[in-house]
């Protein structure tokens, strides 16, 4: 592999897609299976929701699946390329992670009303606890980028 | 549905088309012309069919028709699944691999006809999966299916002609000379997929006239979960055939983002990074066939393994 190639396909930038998208999608399938599923805090449908909520629901679920078989594609792509960056396609995990639960932790429980973390408790240090870990995903996320961003697969 | 209480119940026309079909897909793959046929493509057309058939025939339809979670169900199968066995079976291929020269130009004629461009566009598909949707749960059409059979056997075809549509449209390997673009393709799923999500979410919400609540809840999740399982697979489809592209192997410049328009695509006209587009010759993998997508390709090559 030469660099022409290196350069037309920008690693970098493929890394941080890649991340980006398995964070997405690992922030989707964790709602699904953890706290859907295995701890049902959330409803599937709790029925108060405005239906500008569940169309975002709906949009970001089909986007969450694709986006994590997508991402682990583009993952298995740089491996194979001998292009994969392990520390920024990390941060980019993070910061994808993150940014979804961020959404899905204000606008969609709170301003959307789409359903609620968990319900008969007392919410605040359960939406404290929420976001204020995605606020940490996406800083460690953004450190990870920037301390990544020169760089260049080894080859 | 009692209409199967009598002697002779009119589903086992059914029968008929399902029959010929699978016979003339068997027969296809036995022919000399398609020596090597792979064994499991035979396998998912003719699974792809009894699945469909299953719906309008047999014990199935009895029970989805006093459970509306099975009717949701038995859509699922019907619309979705048994569409991608059929799709993944390649019956267009077989067919033009097996006819003589005359009859396969002429089958070539059609597929680049215009109406096949309408049919084979994803956006058509799309068009025709939410609709039908969207007529089946919120009209009055629900109501007659439920009480007249013949409007059952006519959504079950709607179910399956346009679930092979889609599926067709977004994953499919038969010769397309109309394919759409990897992005819009992509974007048809997920937006389809999200569709399908907000509906079953609204029919758990306000159950279609004359079902119940508990079965309307059951009916929506299994929409949900089941028809999920589906797309995934479709996903997972999709993106494999991007990874498997020759133009995407080590040896040739890639473009950035999660997808690559390929060369021959004319449908969303915007390759973003169009201007690197020289393939690269020379390291070809074991995958790259003859001559990759050239500019408006034949489209009646074989398009790439799956």
């Amino acid at each position: 592999m030469n660099s022409p190639h290196a350069d037309a396909l920008r690693p970098a930038r493929r890394n941080v897609v890649s991340g980006v998208l398995v964070g997405i999608g690992i922030a989707a399938f964790v709602d699904e299976v953890v706290f859907h599923q295995l701890l049902q805090w959330h409803h599937f449908y709790d029925k108060s929701t405005a239906s500008v909520g569940l169309f975002s629901d709906g949009l970001f679920h089909a986007f969450g699946w694709f986006a994590v078989v997508a991402g682990l594609f583009l993952f298995a792509d740089l491996r194979r390329r001998g292009v994969l960056l392990p520390a920024r396609w990390a941060g980019a995990v993070l910061l994808g992670t993150g940014t979804f639960q961020l959404y899905d932790g204000t606008v969609q429980h709170k301003l959307l009303t789409l359903h609620q973390i968990r319900y008969d408790v007392e919410l605040l240090p359960y939406d404290l606890a929420w976001n204020s870990a995605a606020v940490l995903m996406i800083g460690a996320g953004t450190l990870l980028l920037v301390r990544t961003g020169t760089d260049r697969p080894r080859r | 549905m009692d209409h199967s209480a009598g002697s002779f119940p009119a589903e086992v026309f059914f029968l008929v088309p399902a029959l010929a079909a699978s016979a003339a897909y068997v027969a296809g793959a036995c022919s000399a012309k398609a020596r090597g046929w792979p064994k499991h493509r035979t396998a998912m057309f003719l699974l792809g069919i009894a699945f469909a058939v299953s719906t309008v025939l047999g014990p199935v339809p009895a029970l989805a028709h006093g459970n509306f979670a099975v009717l949701a169900l038995t859509h699922v199968v019907a619309g979705m699944l048994a569409p991608l066995l059929l799709v993944l079976a390649r019956p267009v291929t077989l067919a033009l691999r097996s006819m003589d020269r005359i009859p396969a130009l002429r089958t070539v004629r059609i597929l680049r006809s215009p109406p096949a461009r309408i049919l084979a566009s994803p956006l058509t598909a799309a068009a025709l999966n939410l609709g039908g949707m969207y007529l089946m749960f919120r009209t009055p059409l629900y109501d007659a299916m439920r009480t007249h059979a013949p409007m059952h056997w006519i959504v079950t075809f709607h179910l399956v002609a346009a679930g092979y549509l889609w599926t067709a449209a977004l994953i499919g390997r038969d010769p397309n000379p109309h394919r759409a673009g990897l992005r819009l393709r992509a974007g048809i799923l997920v937006l389809t997929a999200a569709a399908h999500n907000i509906l079953a979410k609204s029919l758990f919400a306000q159950p279609p006239a004359g079902v119940p609540a508990d079965q309307a809840e059951a009916g929506a999740m299994a929409m949900y979960y089941a028809g999920g399982a589906v797309e995934i697979a479709v996903m997972i489809v999709l993106c494999h055939q991007w990874y498997r592209n020759p133009a995407q192997r080590p040896s040739a410049p890639a473009v950035s983002g999660h997808g690559t328009v390929p060369a021959h695509s004319t449908a969303t006209g915007k390759a973003p990074d169009s201007r690197k587009a020289p393939p690269a010759g020379g390291q070809e993998g074991p995958f790259t066939p003859a001559s990759g997508a050239g500019p408006g390709g034949s489209g009646v090559r074989e398009q790439g393994p799956a």
